[in-house]
């Protein structure tokens, strides 16, 4: 059998129905507010030590500190002699529950390793940064970085980042610095028309 | 002659610049005291020359971005009608301020001038009637837009302006019968007479409940929240959605005038207008101006400070109320439009009536 809770309804007395006497007494609550930040900042200008009357950081002179759990955007880890950790095993573009994840997986030159990714792009503006993929990485290849916030860009394009930026953090490369490394395969890069298509 | 127009161009300069002033800072106040309110900073980023003059650089900034705007007319719409809707909320909102008197009648010379600058007997009608043509400039916006959405936004502002002018009207009988006057310079010197001899006959004494309609009422006219369904986004498209740039400036531009004038109204009517208790000018107390308490001290002042401070008196008040208007702005909750509808019709007008009813029947028995 469902259970049923009920939720009982506040019963407004005849006083509070009245209306006027409660929002009087919000005015005084607003009114305080308003006369003691008003002091506080006379206060401060004139040069005394007061309280802050705000809790407005002002964002790019201060900043808010960041959780370390806080999920950034991601980073594909490097071995020792710069070349990615990643083994293309596609768990994380499986994991993925946004298909943003794009890998394409090449043999690699390493014989100890069997595969790299020659491709490994992911399309932020449809990541909801949930962190699936750095869990499901079987070899802490992928990573998000803590501490960065500031995702902006003024074209879509600059969201739909490489495997250089992911592993050096720089800005975009151009397809074609790695594209002798694709063996004629199809890199999963989308060109600004795929985007606007929706892909 | 010539002096004559110089003193109305004067009077009607000083009471424009005042409410030009006002509007202005009130742009600015607006930002700053809900900042305050809700512990926030507020308007700060715009400078020049490093100079943020605590945010007041912001208005500015906001006033060049609303000039430069595109001017946008949507297709066929109306561009007559469109171009004149914010002129007719403006304009109104500033004749209003015209039968109001910001001081005491001072004499130059061998004339007495009042500081009113129209003296009109039936002031409050004429507030009354310049305050329902407010109603035009919403209903034209709906309307020249060519917009459905927007010409139901227009219709239910019209319907809830109209709804309160009502009850605007009805609040201001209970004070037009207790001064026996429809003149608000009348109005403004009756307040200065005192009941048993040491309480002040303002309006808000004597007709505490009309002040209580008046205020909501008058706010609802206004527009402004918890009365601003006009702009309801989250339900119906508002009556100025086709408007951008300076035509939208001018609706806002012309409902912060509105506050202040609705202020000098208040102020007028209920606050003693320029009246300080207590304080008498020589043509009240046969020479003697100055301070006269109940308890029969009596603080000698020169005839132009006791002016000075009157008209100081007057602009303190209509400050005072403007800060009432932000604040309840920036506290309340809006409604929704059947409450809306239901406190005009069916529980202020009834409360309304009444006051008229006792009112009468006081002012009957006393005299
Ligand atoms: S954070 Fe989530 S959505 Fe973003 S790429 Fe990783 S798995 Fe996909
Ligand atoms: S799960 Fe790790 S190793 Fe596998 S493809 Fe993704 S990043 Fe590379």
């Amino acid at each position: 059998m469902i259970e049923v809770k009920p939720v009982r309804r506040v019963e407004l007395s005849l006083w509070q129905k009245t209306y006027y006497p409660e929002l009087w007494k919000g005015m005084l609550v607003t009114s305080r507010h308003f006369f003691v930040n008003l002091g506080r900042h006379v206060g401060r200008s004139l040069g005394f030590k007061t309280k802050p009357a705000r809790v407005t950081i002002m964002y790019p002179e201060e900043r808010r500190p960041i959780s370390p759990r806080w999920r950034g955007r991601h980073r594909l880890m490097l071995r020792p002699d710069g070349s990615p950790r990643c083994v293309a095993c596609m768990m994380c573009e499986t994991a993925c529950p946004d298909l943003c994840i794009y890998i394409t997986a090449g043999e690699s030159p390493d014989g100890r390793v069997e595969k790299y990714p020659v491709a490994f792009e992911i399309d932020l503006l449809r990541c909801c940064f949930c962190g699936l993929c750095v869990e499901a990485c079987p070899e802490d290849a992928i990573r998000m970085d803590t501490g960065y916030l500031e995702l902006a860009s003024y074209s879509r394009a600059e969201f739909y980042v490489d495997r250089e930026f992911l592993m050096h953090g720089s800005i975009l490369t151009t397809h074609s610095q790695y594209a002798g490394e694709l063996d004629g395969r199809p890199a999963h890069r989308i060109d600004l028309v795929k985007l606007a298509r929706g892909h | 002659m010539w002096l004559d127009l110089g003193l109305i161009v004067g009077k009607i300069a000083v009471a424009f610049t005042g409410i030009i002033t006002g509007a202005f800072v009130l742009t600015w106040a607006e930002r700053k005291q809900s900042a305050l309110i809700s512990d926030r900073i507020g308007a700060n980023r715009a400078a020049i020359l490093g100079i943020k003059l605590l945010g007041l650089i912001n208005s500015v900034a906001d006033a060049m971005k609303m000039v430069f705007k595109e001017d946008f007319l949507p297709p066929k719409g109306l561009r007559f009608l469109h171009a004149m809707a914010p002129v007719f909320a403006m304009f109104p909102v500033f004749m209003t301020f015209a039968v109001l008197p910001f001081g005491p009648p001072i004499s130059i010379g061998d004339r007495i001038v009042p500081l009113q600058i129209l003296q009109l007997d039936i002031g409050v009608l004429y507030i009354l009637a310049f305050g329902s043509i407010a109603v035009y400039g919403v209903m034209l916006a709906g309307w020249a837009s060519n917009n459905k959405y927007s010409l139901i936004g227009g219709m239910r502002a019209t319907a809830q302006m109209i709804s309160y002018e009502l009850i605007i009207g009805l609040s201001l009988i209970g004070p037009i019968l207790v001064y026996g006057s429809l003149d608000p310079g009348v109005m403004a010197t009756a307040q200065n007479e005192y009941l048993w001899g040491w309480i002040p006959k303002w309006g808000i004494i004597v007709q505490p409940i009309a002040f209580l309609l008046f205020l909501p009422a008058a706010m609802a006219e206004t527009k402004r929240a918890p009365f601003d369904l006009p702009e309801g986004e989250s339900e119906i498209i508002g009556f100025a959605t086709e408007y951008s740039g300076m035509r939208w400036g001018m609706f806002f531009l012309g409902e912060f005038a509105e506050i202040v004038v609705l202020a000098a109204v208040l102020a007028t009517v209920f606050l003693g207008s320029y009246q300080v208790p207590f304080l008498f000018d020589g043509g009240e107390m046969a020479g003697l101006a100055g301070f006269h308490f109940p308890w029969g001290a009596y603080v000698p002042l020169g005839e132009w400070v006791v002016v000075a401070l009157r008209v100081f008196s007057f602009g303190f008040k209509v400050l005072v109320l403007m800060w009432l208007q932000m604040q309840i702005r920036w506290t309340f909750p809006r409604f929704r439009y059947d409450q809306l509808m239901r406190v005009s019709w069916r529980e202020m007008m009834p409360i309304a009536l009444l006051n008229i009813g006792v009112t009468a029947l006081i002012i009957r028995l006393v005299s």
